[in-house]
């Protein structure tokens, strides 16, 4: 295979997610002394938007989006130490969790599975995750991003108590705050001051794309 | 095993020996940004069109829910059974994850009626079973707790067991008036997800002999088709013993599915009921 086959038909498998030919066609990319960066931005990157865009319009469902992200995800953990040593820098890093007194974590996992396949670094921290644990890890992680789901209307109102609890540890700039789930809305998203909601998991990559890109135009502009 | 439920005039038996009880699952705002809004604005005209629809789907059971964020919940829930209670027989299921909201609706309800929901986890178990006994109301149990939904069936029907010695062991609710929720999962996003939820429908039939429920339409989420998705799902979920769902009778799909399943398992000897429904019109 030419460097050119290996782009094609790994960002080809990637997208009907065959994981194990995305991983064979990465580590056989990497023998002919591909750049992982390319095999990242150039195939598994644009497969995975494609995959995200086909199914923002209606064409695509939800279980061909999980595949193809599953796939990914392979593909990430034999690219990932590679890349940290080249010291490629992350789309963004995102700090995930459902919100105290819910369990519902399939919606929160689709996203998880989507960010990660657009090339986020995701640390998720489960279910029933507390005001004290979400700001733990934002201390600890700095991430870019804080998401926050919630599938009940009475686990909603922990999206304010945790935003309140942010703003008390002097975090609340440090980090873009997004929240999402079945029952939230824009309106809700906005009367808790959160940065953002988005709908589905296709949706949270780009907001989170869009968001982080102009936060760092900002700081650019202010440095 | 036979749940008993009741409107002021109507009662509706759930058991194996009885046809699957369809409980109407569209009375509710969630995902509808109109109808919200008109709850907010203490509109509440699109209960009596949702309420008609069920009714004409072919619910024996009306799941009323509230659930609007930034609204006064249980005021809501009070008006919303009041008006079913004027416009219907049917007895209803009190659906609210707010206790405030469970309770001004139990207040004003005439009749014995069906409270959806608790789990295992005992805050909430604490704050709505006195609700229940005062009321003497039936109680959907869902089968998770505090950790999180189990994927797998035997950990299921362990918080089926929990369940049973809590509600019934503990707090002496008759076994008849709990019914499990075994929780249907997207099967898009979990392919072993309906192999689970059969299984643990069959052990708690098999222990415990309680009348068994579940939302529906989960099933099918994300997926085309769901009607078809999700009728197929209660087909065999039936064949499973399942005895009721919460499900939209608007779904044409669904409730011939949950009729032919009358059928195939003998609650509709002779597919009488089925023939009444589906009868071609007379040629002379």
């Amino acid at each position: 295979m030419t460097p050119e086959e290996i782009l094609q038909n790994l960002y080809d498998e990637t997208m009907v997610g065959n994981g194990p030919a995305v991983i064979e066609l990465t580590n056989t990319g990497l023998e002919m002394g591909m750049d992982p960066e390319t095999l990242l931005f150039d195939a598994l990157i644009p497969s995975l938007e494609e995959v995200g865009a086909r199914f923002e319009r209606g064409d695509w469902f939800v279980p061909e989006m999980l595949i193809a992200g599953k796939a990914m995800a392979g593909a990430l953990e034999v690219l990932r130490p590679l890349l940290a040593a080249k010291g490629t820098e992350t789309i963004g890093k995102f700090v995930m969790g459902t919100v105290k007194g819910d369990v519902h974590d399939i919606g929160k996992n689709l996203v998880n599975i989507m960010l990660e396949g657009a090339g986020f670094e995701v640390i998720d921290l489960g279910v029933q995750v507390s005001p004290e644990k979400f700001i733990a890890a934002v201390e600890e992680h700095q991430p870019d991003i804080l998401g926050m789901s919630a599938f009940l209307t009475t686990t909603m109102p922990m999206f304010k108590a945790n935003i309140n609890a942010l703003e008390k540890a002097g975090l609340r700039d440090k980090v873009i705050v997004l929240v999402g789930g079945a029952p939230v809305t824009q309106e809700y998203a906005d009367a808790v001051a959160a940065d953002g909601y988005a709908a589905d998991a296709s949706a949270a990559v780009k907001l989170s794309k869009e968001l982080i890109a102009k936060q760092r135009a900002a700081l650019a502009l202010n440095a | 095993m036979q749940t008993i439920l009741r409107s002021q005039t109507k009662t509706v038996t759930i058991g194996d020996d009885q046809p699957f009880c369809i409980i109407g699952e569209r009375i509710n705002p969630t995902g509808r940004k109109l109808f919200q809004q008109q709850l907010r604005a203490g509109d509440l005209s699109q209960v009596l069109i949702d309420i008609e629809e069920q009714i004409a789907g072919g619910a024996h059971v009306l799941d009323i829910n509230m659930g609007v964020p930034l609204a006064d919940e249980p005021a809501l829930m009070a008006q919303a059974v009041t008006m079913a209670q004027e416009a219907c027989d049917l007895p209803i299921c009190i659906d609210s994850s707010v206790i405030e909201a469970l309770e001004a609706g139990l207040s004003v309800y005439k009749g014995k009626a069906l409270v959806n929901s608790i789990t295992c986890e005992l805050d909430r178990i604490e704050a709505v079973l006195p609700l229940i006994k005062e009321h003497g109301a039936a109680i959907i149990c869902l089968t998770n707790g505090e950790e999180g939904i189990p994927v797998v069936w035997d950990e299921r029907f362990e918080f089926c067991k929990r369940l049973v010695d809590i509600v019934h062991g503990k707090w002496e609710i008759p076994l008849e008036d709990m019914i499990i929720d075994a929780l249907a999962m997207p099967i898009g996003a979990e392919p072993q997800s309906a192999y689970h939820f059969f299984k643990t429908i069959e052990a708690i039939k098999d222990e415990f002999d309680l009348n068994t429920t579940c939302g529906a339409s989960n099933t099918s989420f994300g997926m085309p088709s769901r009607h078809t998705l999700n009728g197929t799902f209660l087909a065999m979920a039936a064949g499973a013993g399942m005895t009721s769902a919460i499900m939209d009778a608007r779904s044409e799909e669904c409730i011939r599915a949950v009729r032919g399943s009358d059928v195939m398992l003998s609650k509709d000897e002779y597919g009488i009921n089925w023939i009444g429904h589906y009868r071609p019109p007379a040629k002379v």
